[in-house]
């Protein structure tokens, strides 16, 4: 198989390759670059991270990514930067300059990574208008207290970057994406939905790869092999983003980083939510469609969505059908999702203005965790009565699921105290949630049913959210 | 020299003042990548990856292993057992019951059973897990309950005493009863654990292992391969964090590393996974903690009955030592007059608990500062004014051991922070905040922390170095003490720049190797720079009291009259650059090269009575913790932080105050969000930082100020500084109680303590939640 890229804008050619090989294992093993390093090879600690780039409305847009769990045919046509590109002659650019000289590294060793999520904010990466410490929520440091780091990134903030020239380059490659075989293993790079459609009725039991950000660590982990990879990166028309008057429509190739902005107009809630979405590294590889496919009782993805009434389209080489997003979960494992079929895209509609809504993500950690419980409630009122609710949770059964009983106890109700009493006390009735690692099967029963309090206290003007608090002047 | 006077002479030669904040000495090389950790340096041709084959029971014989498998899978090159071991099957740091590789039976869930080495790490990973055990299980306690109920210890119960603390209790006016229990963690440097082992003529090793001690790596590859200390040569130059992590537990896979080079003749590397480093390394001791205190109307403590035991899992390790220590800081900063501190180590099969910034002393601090908290809770009073009455004093200032606190500072420190963070003010303005917010609850609190500077195995607090003045002036420095981080090589870079009156830039630090300095400490206790300053001091002092007497003879002058100065090198009317003095030296014959050496006076203790001097001296530190909490879901967030902390005068003012706060959101991350959960069967399930949560960069508190105090010690250490290592992260202990007494606002009517536990994960906050109110259901009902 042929993968060709740019690092430091020289192209490089590769016709030997483990396709699921990562780019981490290339830099450091192939080309000993070893500023990259491996701190978890799971996506978890940003020690890997690394800038990749893309043709982009003529220019070249930069995301930060984690070279762990990348799979290498995946930079096909793409630009790398690495720590290394960083300086010049051994000379650190100034961000590295102001990091070296305020502190902002002891060990070092998750330094490198840092550098590259804050370079990319400095020259305008995708996510880069967020605030330093959300676009390092993704990158551990275990010795600094992140404070020097976090003020690095306040002072250097803007880096000037000229990419004309990669642009150009990029476009030579950008054409014929990466397909072929490496040891009877197969990976294809199809551009059209309709070549999906084909490949996947060839080969039924490929694995489909959008961000890898699962999928990577089958491998790392799991050492899985992986026979035969549909990588769905070069599809352009499944990476849609459609807002209309009644609804958002995200092809199931939006990555998350880019569907923020689209998910945050919705609501607050779920920009709130995607904010807290995995980290930056994660959001800027995994993709709407992949977390919703995937059909893990815990994605964050699902919950609100479906709470928000979302369809999902899939779509096979026999055409098209639309469900209910919840419909789509079966049981744990187990989708709606026939051989052949993909997830098209999700069209979601856009609240009633009568709609009251809060979405929450409880979990140990607020950034970069996954859920215990991930709530997702939306009601409509009319004249102070609930005129309909659809509550979708997750982390409280084998799938995202809708709070029947809960639904059916506060429509018809009056918008009160009392009826969120009711719904979170139905809520028993609706789950039995596993103990686990994440939180045991009461904590999760009794914050779900805080989170309907939370709500209605939250529409009565009460404070209910640790993060908006400043400190008592002192 | 007495090393009293040497230290008075180093006060001497080097004035206290305050050091400007130099960066870490390899600043500029992490930051562009250029910085090698043991997994960049180029693998040479034929070098072996490995990987263990690890147990999946907790405890169970074993009755067969099956690895025809293993040696049939794609790339391996070698596969060992216990058997293949040519010495002493052993990694342990003292007491011989931690094996390389398992034999006869597993005492925990992944333990190494053996060893693969393959021409991948992928292909060593792959074989290891084809391994086909039968095991025949035997009874686990996994649990601490469990040890208990089996009697089931690794050392007998240890008892420190003062007074007859059961016989105070009977006649104080007050007694309570309580308990909690804390949580361990996992160290999560983020560089692994790693080893890179080369073979060498003779049977000698080479070792590049990520360790912060390669002197006991050195001698337990010896021991493992029969060889002399002599044989084995090992080298760090820098770890990717360590925390304590890397003392003992690195020896498993550097002995893994060894063997393998030993039995085949090529270089082996062994670079763990991360969630086999988690699984099969050790962590910070859990503790559970039971009490009874007697006191006065005013909450003057007159009786303490503290029980400690900690599940130390499934070997000796370093925990006999590390519960010692809990003891030592039972008291923190109070006294307590007639006191019975009672620690149980049980045995457990489990992951052997290991060292970890603090080495116990967390625990210990937590647990009175959680008595006092449970006082105060108790007569309705401010807690600060109850740590306030309690503190050491003047006629009240010896510790349980026996030991007296000459240099109390924490009352003046604690009543600087109490002004400065503005704590009544904003205690009030958080009263009235609570009374009106009915979901949200804020709480603040200030602790003190006292910690004793020393190992507590006196032998342990020497240090050795190795000055190389060049011919053209330039110096190459090297110590025992180990760079993992916490800036050790500038602190003793400065040292050497200032004997000499050169600039920093003259200073190379080189990697610390057991075949320059030998039979090293641990970098650990915090004592890297009090230990291994000194020592390099006292190497660079040997080499110029060489060049004065040199310059002396040359120049006609006095050996007073010879002055090092950034000017450069007066001799009388004299004068040159170091580097000309230093080529002037050798044409002149003069040895530009000494060693240094030092070991810490006055220190002395008896463990069997557990009475003596065990530290010379303490750090201490004050912190005021504001935190808010979300009463319906058991979210919190740590809005502000006010530290002083007294690094006596600072070596380097830039690299201490990346301690402090890099210690206190450690310490944070143990008390909130870092949680280790094990399955009923031993497994470990928090392995991977998917499911283990350590703090990331919007946990840290919102505003965290941090002040040095100003001060030095009152002993003569280097510069009169104080170590900084492990005492900042107790400064979090604030942040738990703070996170009390905002729980406790829940239901203010309530004279107790919210039954919370560490970590306050918001399960935890929100159970300590329910539980408060149903107390005062009780009360008020």
């Amino acid at each position: 198989m042929a993968v060709s890229f740019l690092l430091d804008g020289e192209r490089v050619d590769l016709d030997t390759l483990d396709p699921t090989g990562s780019v981490l294992d290339f830099l450091r093993t192939t080309l000993r670059r070893t500023g990259t390093k491996e701190g978890c090879a799971e996506g978890d600690c940003g020690a890997c991270t690394v800038l990749v780039g893309a043709l982009h409305e003529g220019g070249v847009r930069w995301r930060a990514l984690n070279a762990c769990i990348q799979f290498l045919p995946m930079l096909h046509g793409k630009a790398l930067l690495t720590v290394e590109s960083l300086c010049a002659d051994g000379v650190p650019n100034s961000l590295q300059a102001c990091m070296a000289g305020n502190g902002a590294s002891q060990c070092g060793f998750c330094t490198p990574g840092f550098v590259m999520s804050l370079y990319g904010r400095a020259i305008g990466a995708c996510g880069s208008e967020l605030p330093v410490a959300d676009v390092i929520a993704g990158n551990l440091c275990r010795c600094t207290g992140y404070g020097p780091i976090l003020e690095a990134g306040e002072l250097v903030s803007c880096l000037p970057r000229e990419d004309g020239e990669l642009a150009a380059k990029l476009a030579k490659i950008a054409g014929t994406p990466a397909s072929g075989e490496w040891q009877g293993r197969r990976w294809f790079a199809p551009v059209t939905a309709g070549e999906l459609a084909a490949l996947l009725a060839e080969h039924p039991g490929a694995t489909l790869v959008a961000g890898a950000t699962d999928v990577g660590l089958w491998v790392n982990k799991g050492l899985r092999t992986l026979d035969t990879v549909i990588f769905l990166g070069d599809i352009a028309e499944l990476a849609t983003i459609t807002e209309s008057e009644d609804a958002l429509v995200l092809g199931a190739n939006v990555r998350h980083a880019d569907a923020h902005a689209a998910l945050a107009r919705l609501h607050p809630d779920l920009g709130e939510l995607w904010r807290r979405f995995a980290a930056l590294q994660v959001r800027n590889a995994g993709t709407v469609g992949g977390n919703i496919a995937n059909g893990s009782p815990i994605g964050d993805g699902p919950p609100a969505l479906i709470a928000l009434g979302a369809e999902l389209t899939l779509r096979s080489a026999q055409g098209r059908r639309t469900l209910p997003l919840e419909d789509y979960f079966i049981d744990y494992g187990k989708q709606d999702r026939q051989p052949g079929e993909f997830v098209e895209s999700v069209r979601i509609p856009r609240p009633a203005v009568n709609a009251v809504i809060h979405m929450a993500k409880l979990s140990r950690r607020f950034d970069s965790d996954i859920s215990a419980v991930c709530g997702a409630l939306a009601l409509t009122l009319e004249d102070g009565v609930i005129a309909s609710a659809r509550l979708a949770f997750g982390g409280m059964a084998a799938t995202p699921r809708r709070a029947a009983a809960c639904e059916a106890a506060l429509v018809g109700q009056p918008f009160s105290l009392a009826t969120m009493e009711r719904g979170a006390e139905a809520l028993r009735a609706d789950f039995t949630p596993l103990t686990d690692v994440r939180g045991s099967s009461d904590y999760r029963l009794e914050a779900a049913g805080n989170l309907l309090r939370r709500l209605y206290l939250r529409e009565q003007g009460v404070a209910i959210s640790v993060l908006d608090m400043e400190a008592i002047d002192g | 020299m007495a090393e009293r006077d040497r230290a008075a002479a180093a006060d001497a030669a080097m004035p206290v003042l305050e050091k400007p904040g130099h960066p870490h000495e390899s600043a500029h090389l992490h930051v562009t990548g250029a910085a090698r950790y043991a997994d960049d340096l180029s693998e040479p041709e034929g070098m072996l990856h490995l990987a263990f084959g690890q147990s999946s029971q907790a405890h169970a014989k074993i009755v067969a292993m099956d690895l025809s498998a293993v040696r049939a899978a794609p790339g391996v090159f070698a596969v060992y057992t216990a058997a293949d071991i040519p010495g002493a099957n052993d990694v342990a740091p003292v007491a011989h019951d931690d094996p390389l590789l398992a034999e006869g039976a597993v005492l925990s869930h992944g333990q190494a059973l053996f060893l693969v080495a393959a021409t991948s790490r992928d292909a060593a990973r792959r074989a290891a897990r084809l391994g086909k055990i039968e095991y025949a299980p035997l009874p686990a306690a996994i649990t601490a309950a469990q040890a208990r109920a089996a009697d089931s210890l690794i050392e007998p119960t240890q008892r420190m005493a003062r007074g007859d603390a059961l016989a105070a209790l009977e006649t104080a006016p007050h007694r309570l009863k309580g308990g909690f229990a804390m949580g361990g963690q996992d160290h999560f440097y983020l560089e692994g654990q790693i080893a890179v082992a080369t073979p060498g003529e003779d049977g000698q090793v080479h070792l590049v292992s990520s360790t912060q001690h390669p002197s006991e790596v050195q001698h337990l590859v010896a021991h493992l391969l029969g060889l002399t200390s002599a044989d084995v040569t090992v080298e760090v130059r820098r770890m990717g964090g360590a925390f304590g992590g890397k003392e003992t537990q690195a020896a498993l896979f550097a002995g893994a590393a060894a063997l393998v080079a030993a039995k085949t003749g090529r270089p082996a590397k062994f670079r763990a996974d991360r969630d086999d480093d988690m699984v099969m390394t050790g962590k910070r001791h859990p503790f559970d903690v039971a009490y009874e205190v007697g006191f006065d109307a005013q909450g003057k403590l007159l009786a303490l009955d503290l029980f400690l035991s900690s599940p130390c899992g499934a070997s000796v390790d370093l925990s006999p030592a590390i519960n010692d220590r809990a003891m030592f800081h039972a008291d923190n900063c109070y006294y307590l007059p007639d006191v019975l501190i009672t620690s149980e180590r049980l045995k457990t099969n489990t992951v052997s608990a290991t060292a970890f910034r603090g080495f116990g002393g967390p625990q210990g601090m937590l647990a009175i500062e959680r008595i006092l908290d449970d006082v105060a809770a108790h007569l309705g009073r401010d807690p600060l004014d109850l740590r306030v009455a309690n503190l050491y004093a003047p006629g009240r200032n010896e510790t349980p051991y026996g030991m007296t606190v000459a240099d109390n500072i924490a009352p003046e420190m604690i009543a600087h922070v109490r002004q400065s963070a503005n704590y009544d003010a904003r205690s009030k303005a958080i009263a009235a905040f609570n009374a009106q917010s009915p979901v949200i609850k804020r709480g603040i609190a200030l602790t003190p922390v006292k910690f004793g500077i020393s190992f507590t195995t006196t032998h342990l607090n020497q240090a050795g170095a190795l000055i190389h003045v060049y011919a053209d002036g330039s110096i190459q420095v090297n110590h025992g003490g180990t760079e993992m981080g916490q800036g050790v090589y500038v602190k003793v870079a400065q040292v050497v720049a200032d004997v000499f009156g050169v600039p920093l830039a003259s200073i190379r630090c080189t990697a610390t190797r057991t075949d320059k300095v030998p039979n090293t400490s641990a970098t650990a206790a915090s004592s890297g720079a009090d230990l291994n300053g000194m020592a390099a001091y006292n190497a660079a002092m040997t080499i110029r009291a060489r060049l004065e007497t040199f310059l002396a003879r040359t120049f006609g002058c006095g050996e007073d009259a010879v002055r090092f100065t950034p000017e450069g090198v007066l001799a009388g009317d004299a004068r040159m650059t170091f580097g000309e003095l230093a080529r002037r030296a050798h044409m002149g014959r003069i040895s530009l090269s000494s060693t240094g050496f030092y070991a810490t006076p006055d220190i002395a203790y008896d463990r069997a009575a557990h009475k003596g001097r065990p530290f010379y001296y303490f750090a201490y530190g004050v912190s005021v913790s504001e935190v808010a909490v979300d009463t319906l879901t058991g979210e919190h967030k740590v809005l502000a932080v006010d530290v002083l902390h007294d690094v006596g005068a600072s070596l380097n003012p830039a690299i201490d105050k990346g301690q402090i706060e890099g210690g206190f959101v450690q310490g944070q991350g143990w008390l909130t969000t870092e949680e280790l959960v094990w399955h009923a069967d031993g497994r470990l399930l928090t392995h991977s930082p998917a499911t283990y949560k350590i703090p990331t960069a919007s946990d840290r508190p919102r505003r965290l100020s941090i002040e040095l105090w100003d001060g030095q010690n009152v002993e003569p250490t280097i510069n009169r500084s104080k170590a900084v290592g492990e005492p900042p992260f107790m400064l979090a202990i604030s942040v738990f109680s703070a996170l009390n007494r905002a729980v406790a606002a829940a239901a203010p009517q309530v004279r107790a303590l919210p039954p919370l536990d560490a970590p306050a994960t918001p399960e935890a906050i929100l159970k300590a939640i329910a539980a408060h109110r149903r107390a005062a259901g009780g009360v008020h009902a």
